[in-house]
């Protein structure tokens, strides 16, 4: 583990983080699709199989089912299995094992059986994929009750929430924004991120309040940024853990500013982005000057990479969404 | 048709041809004729042609990737051509050469590759699915249109194509057995390459053979080898007519071998030797067939000269094509969602109009 400040991107802070987790407990286990000789199709796994052998980290059949059934199987038996969805949407043929037993079985014995176990999802746009390889399906895991889902925004975030994940008794949903995986930044290890369930404000700011997650948070800055040169002062929160979610970091982050923009690629309808607008107007009514606005991709499949740009929010429609928070009734 | 090959597999793969294209001693079936012989020679050199030029489209970024089937050109050509016009071709992201061996124009194939749109062709025209990209699930939709046809009473029979790697998901183990349970003329054709992106074979199943998988579903099966392109044609043709006759489906292996790596994304360097890849060069279905044809003074210089002309002109078709540059319309984002566009679909579409045509105020 590095000790102090490094220059790493997502992916390696993701790789830094299993192989940690690996040689601190012989129970992880990590498998999937071309995990093994190959480290993945996105290189997070890469070198585990060499330097742990094949038995902790290997490749499976072609089946995400399998892998997740199996996974719940070992979970069982004493060992945190952490498996990798090739893709967002690859990871469909698993929603059963998922949501009838990843998600369940604790309830369902009473608390005698828990699974702790990590499902790591590649997820949402930006990187230009032809179908089926650019879902934001973190809805369908957030919506379902007994699944802990977090997505990092940063690659400090990264290897701290994969490293709670897989340390927590629980299963998590492990969503991994690709389009982020290459950024580097300066991590410095030796200093821990927030724990699951904790939102951070990644920028200070007076005027209103961006909430975002995963892929949507350096837009949301970029946004803040464009907005502080035209003198408007927007603070941005990364929600980072969407269950269990924060509603005490956002909705005092809310109640500072007074008016809230949620962020997100994931189509709107039914969406967390819906979540979060209705968790903030609940609890910060009396506080708000304007309806809380949702800026997000269109209730459409996912564009083909020519169209994409149109489908992501990017920094106009955000900045178009807090224009229209009622400044005027000032 | 009598069939009493049972349900299981020949020991070794069918073979027409040796690896140096003489006719093999003792053959299961008999050769194709002479004029058919000459199609598939034709279509197996356009699939090359196709696949070198979506090679040269990607590397000149025209095309966002390319999953290329080179070196399993006798697959492709055997999946177009023991077909009927009525019958349906369900493949997958790899088997653009079958899909154009079809009929279907290149250009609206690659649409997907090139990111305009998702499938770029009707699939109703030339009775080709979309390919999918998904694993195995096009399997049981090829059930499904295999059963369709035969409840109106119609001989259509569906070919669905997968490799390997797919043959390890659920979906491709619940089509069998749909397939069987309902005697639905469906031709399930596994082009094994050996590699499903790294993972080798081995990984993915332990039975003798992948055709193996037949025998428990109850589904008739035979392996083949893929790159004996007058071999894969005999057995492809000879399924195909079991299922239009009524003898339920029929599972068949094409022994083959990826030639390159998954996609131009792929660095198959990480996981396999030259040393491996080497030996296939000589197995090469293309220099096979173009062997036995000589030897057996079937290929004119004029029919050469013709086939070549007519692979130019697809690689030209496709250069040309791809080249263009489309600006797909963004208001076909709300159009297609659902049949009648919903008030939210308007309502989100009339959004982005009005923010296009804001755009540099």
């Amino acid at each position: 583990m590095a000790t102090e400040s490094t220059k790493l991107s997502m992916a390696q802070a993701l790789n830094h983080a299993l192989r940690d987790a690996m040689a601190d407990d012989e129970a992880v286990y990590v498998f999937g699709e071309d995990v093994g000789p190959l480290g993945g199709v996105f290189r997070i796994t890469d070198g585990l199989t060499a330097e742990f052998g094949e038995n902790r980290c290997f490749d499976t059949p072609l089946a995400e089912s399998g892998i997740v059934g199996m996974a719940v199987g070992m979970a069982m038996n004493g060992m945190r299995p952490v498996v990798e969805m090739q893709f967002d949407a690859f990871a469909y043929p698993a929603f059963e094992q998922i949501v009838s037993h990843v998600a369940k079985t604790r309830n369902r014995t009473r608390g005698r059986v828990g699974l702790p176990m990590v499902i790591r999802v590649p997820y949402a746009g930006g990187i230009g994929g032809v179908e089926h390889h650019c879902d934001s399906s973190e809805a369908y895991y957030a919506h379902t009750p007994g699944l802990t889902v977090v997505t990092p925004s940063t690659p400090a975030d990264a290897y701290f929430l994969l490293r709670e994940a897989i340390a927590s008794d629980d299963p998590v949903v492990f969503m991994e924004p690709k389009k982020l995986y290459w950024g580097k930044d300066e991590v410095d290890l030796s200093v821990p991120e927030p724990p699951i369930g904790r939102a951070v404000v990644r920028r200070p700011g007076t005027d209103a309040t961006l909430i975002a997650y995963g892929p949507s948070v350096p837009t949301a800055l970029e946004a803040a940024e464009a907005a502080a040169q035209e003198g408007r002062s927007l603070q941005v929160v990364d929600a980072r853990s969407l269950v269990p979610f924060d509603d005490a970091t956002v909705c005092e982050a809310v109640r500072s500013t007074g008016r809230a923009v949620v962020v997100a690629e994931a189509s709107g309808y039914a969406s967390v982005a819906s979540e979060i607008v209705a968790r903030v107007t609940e609890r910060c009514f009396h506080s708000l000057a304007a309806p809380v606005r949702r800026v997000t991709g269109f209730d459409i499949p996912f564009p083909p990479p020519k169209l994409e740009h149109f489908q992501l929010p990017g920094v106009d429609r955000i900045l178009d969404a807090v224009d229209d928070l009622q400044w005027e009734d000032q | 048709m009598a069939d009493d090959r049972g349900l299981l597999p020949s020991e070794q793969p069918v073979r027409l041809l040796d690896e140096t294209g003489s006719p093999v001693a003792g053959a299961a079936l008999p050769f194709p004729a002479k004029e058919r012989l000459l199609a598939a020679y034709a279509s197996l050199v356009i699939g090359r042609r196709v696949n070198d030029q979506a090679g040269a489209l990607v590397r000149q970024g025209r095309l966002a990737v390319y999953p290329s089937s080179h070196g399993q050109e006798a697959c492709q050509t055997g999946a177009a051509l023991a077909l009927a016009e009525g019958d349906w071709l369900f493949p997958t992201y790899r088997d653009t050469a079958a899909v154009i061996a079809r009929g279907v124009d290149p250009v609206e194939v690659l649409t997907l590759l090139k990111g305009d749109w998702h499938a770029g062709y009707d699939p109703y025209t030339h009775r080709v699915a979309p390919q999918a990209t998904p694993l195995a699930t096009q399997m049981l939709h090829a059930v499904g249109v295999a059963h369709a046809a035969r409840l109106r009473g119609e001989d259509t029979v569906v070919m669905a194509l997968c490799g390997d790697g797919a043959t390890s998901e659920g979906d491709f183990h619940e089509a069998l057995n749909f397939a069987a349970v309902f005697r639905t003329p469906v031709v399930f054709f596994v082009q094994n390459n050996e590699y499903a992106i790294s993972v080798p074979l081995a990984r993915q199943s332990a039975a003798p053979s992948l055709a193996h998988k037949g025998v428990g579903y109850g589904v008739n099966a035979e392996r083949v080898d893929g790159n004996d392109t007058p071999a894969v044609l005999a057995v492809l043709d000879r399924a195909v007519a079991a299922a239009r006759e009524g003898g339920g489906p029929q599972l068949v292996e094409a022994h083959t071998y990826r030639m390159q790596a998954h996609t131009n994304a792929d660095d198959a360097s990480r996981y396999r030797g030259k040393e491996e890849v080497d030996p296939w060069e000589a197995r090469d279905p293309l220099l096979r067939m173009e062997a036995y044809l000589k030897r057996k003074r079937l290929l004119t210089k004029a029919r050469r000269a013709e086939i070549t002309e007519r692979a130019e002109a697809v690689a030209t078709a496709m250069r040309e094509g791809v080249s263009k540059d489309v600006d797909p319309d963004p208001a076909e984002l709300f159009a297609h969602v659902f049949s009648t566009p919903t008030p939210q679909m308007d309502e989100q579409a009339a959004f982005l109009a009005d923010e296009l045509s804001r755009e540099g105020d």
